[in-house]
């Protein structure tokens, strides 16, 4: 099976796996299934634009803006980090 | 034990009840069951919610006996989600309509663990010990795929269903679900009187390996598969609970607070009551949960063994079954005097038969 993730793929955060600010531990977290990942800054900037229906694309081209920061970078850096999250049945792309 | 304070507990497993229609021969639930007049009150259980997410509990699964024989499972779910945890519903999917499922919906329910007899109607109801149990959990399957519950089927494995285990994972396909859990057999509660009848032969425990690799493979960003080991069969013991007190915290029927759900069967420990004394106090204060943390309690050869980071010695609750002793190292472990009558137990019980023997209520 491939977990590849195209420009023009949407990608979305399935149902059952959702952000979280554990106020105990102070940390931000994705919490799915039997899992708690932590969640670090770069890993919250890339899910706070994964919306549904902005495209991959469209995706890198926000944050690249947003962080002042080359396109191609950011859009390898997000490529991981959605298909790690893609092999994990955490994140889809439509 | 040194002073270092434990980190809060991830994860809550509330039995809310032993009730359930079913009779699984591995129900990992205590020999003595309890009545639902000894059950917790609706109230009681919410505060016990309340009281976990305040001290940092992230998931509650809601788990038995079967939950849906309680009637307020909906209104706990509801407040669970209500004071921000993540709520899973382990269920054999008995006792669950459309109308009941719908309302879970409502209420704002992550997710369902639904739970697997066998791969048809003769094996899981024979198993299951309950007649039209295959049927009815597929018709309830398809109610969770229609409203759009993500889903993880768990598949309990053992000496009947391992040939099957490629089945079970067409099943799971099937069924939409996303995660598929292949736990072999842990041989506590009830599963301990069906060892000769349960227990997997080193080749099935050795194949089911193989076969889990190549699916997880072949169905990556499909399909996650979490693999439970036949322990017996193993030459190190698996970190149970990640080390004792160390993540999990389990509330009994009647409001006892364990460590893990097999914790009772180490009589020398006495465990609060959740509607007596405050979750926190028991969590990080209580003999019984700091019992085996740390490393202190430990005798030799895990005392002086560079793996006990890792595996902190294994089960306590195995420990006390096979040695007699819940300070002992794991019986699995190569290093464990009487790992060589443990393997030798497991491969007789491996060639052996029997007719199950079933979870029974008390009357
Ligand atoms: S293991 Fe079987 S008998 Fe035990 S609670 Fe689950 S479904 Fe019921
Ligand atoms: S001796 Fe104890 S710590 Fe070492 S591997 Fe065996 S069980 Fe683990």
């Amino acid at each position: 099976m491939s977990v590849e993730l195209k420009d023009g793929d949407r990608p979305v955060i399935l149902r059952g796996v959702r952000t979280h600010f554990d106020k105990v531990r102070n940390v931000w977290l994705l919490l799915a299934p039997e899992r708690a990942l932590k969640l670090d800054d770069v890993g919250r900037a890339i899910l706070d634009e994964v919306d549904g229906t902005r495209t991959f694309g469209e995706i890198t081209a926000i944050l690249a803006e947003k962080y002042d920061a080359p396109v191609d970078r950011i859009s390898g850096d997000a490529r991981t980090y959605l298909s790690g999250l893609m092999a994990r049945c955490m994140v889809e792309a439509r | 034990m040194s002073a270092l304070r434990p980190n809060p507990p991830m994860a809550m497993l509330a039995e809310l009840t032993h009730r359930c229609p079913l009779a699984c021969p591995y129900c990992s639930n205590p020999l003595e069951l309890e009545r639902k007049e000894r059950e917790l009150t609706t109230d009681e259980w919410k505060d016990i919610f309340s009281q976990a997410a305040e001290m940092g509990v992230l998931h509650v699964h809601f788990s038995g006996g079967e939950p849906a024989s309680r009637r307020d499972l909906e209104e706990m779910v509801a407040h669970a989600r209500d004071v921000g945890l993540y709520t899973n519903l382990i269920t054999s999917g008995i006792g669950l309509n459309k109308r009941r499922l719908d309302a879970l919906n409502e209420c704002g329910l992550d997710h369902v663990q639904l739970s697997l007899q066998g791969v048809d109607s003769e094996m899981a109801d024979w198993v299951g010990g309950y007649k039209g149990g295959f049927d009815r959990k597929m018709q309830v399957a398809e109610w969770i795929g229609e409203i759009g519950f993500p889903l993880t089927l768990n598949a309990v494995m053992h000496k009947k269903n391992f040939d099957r285990l490629d089945e079970t994972i067409a099943i799971a396909l099937d069924m939409g679900a996303r995660r598929l859990e292949v736990a072999t057999v842990q041989f506590h509660g009830w599963a301990a009187k069906n060892r000769a009848a349960l227990m997997p032969t080193r080749e099935q425990a050795k194949q089911a390996r193989l076969t889990v690799n190549a699916a997880r493979e072949r169905l990556e960003g499909v399909l996650v598969i979490d693999y439970v080991p036949a322990d017996h069969h193993s030459d190190y013991p698996k970190p149970c609970m990640g080390g004792w007190a160390s993540t999990g915290i389990n509330v009994a029927p009647d409001g006892a607070v364990l460590p893990c759900h097999a914790a009772h069967t180490i009589k020398s420990l006495t465990f609060d009551k959740a509607h007596e004394k405050p979750l926190k106090e028991i969590w990080y204060d209580s003999d019984a949960f700091n019992a085996f943390r740390g490393f202190d309690w430990m005798q030799e050869p895990c005392r002086s063994c560079e793996l006990k980071t890792k595996d902190f010695g294994g089960c306590r609750c195995q420990a006390m079954a096979i040695a007699g002793d819940a300070a002992a190292t794991d019986p699995v472990c190569i290093k464990s005097p009487l790992h060589g009558e443990l393997v030798r137990q497991a491969e007789a019980d491996a060639e052996a038969d029997a007719d199950l023997v079933y979870r029974v209520m008390p009357t």
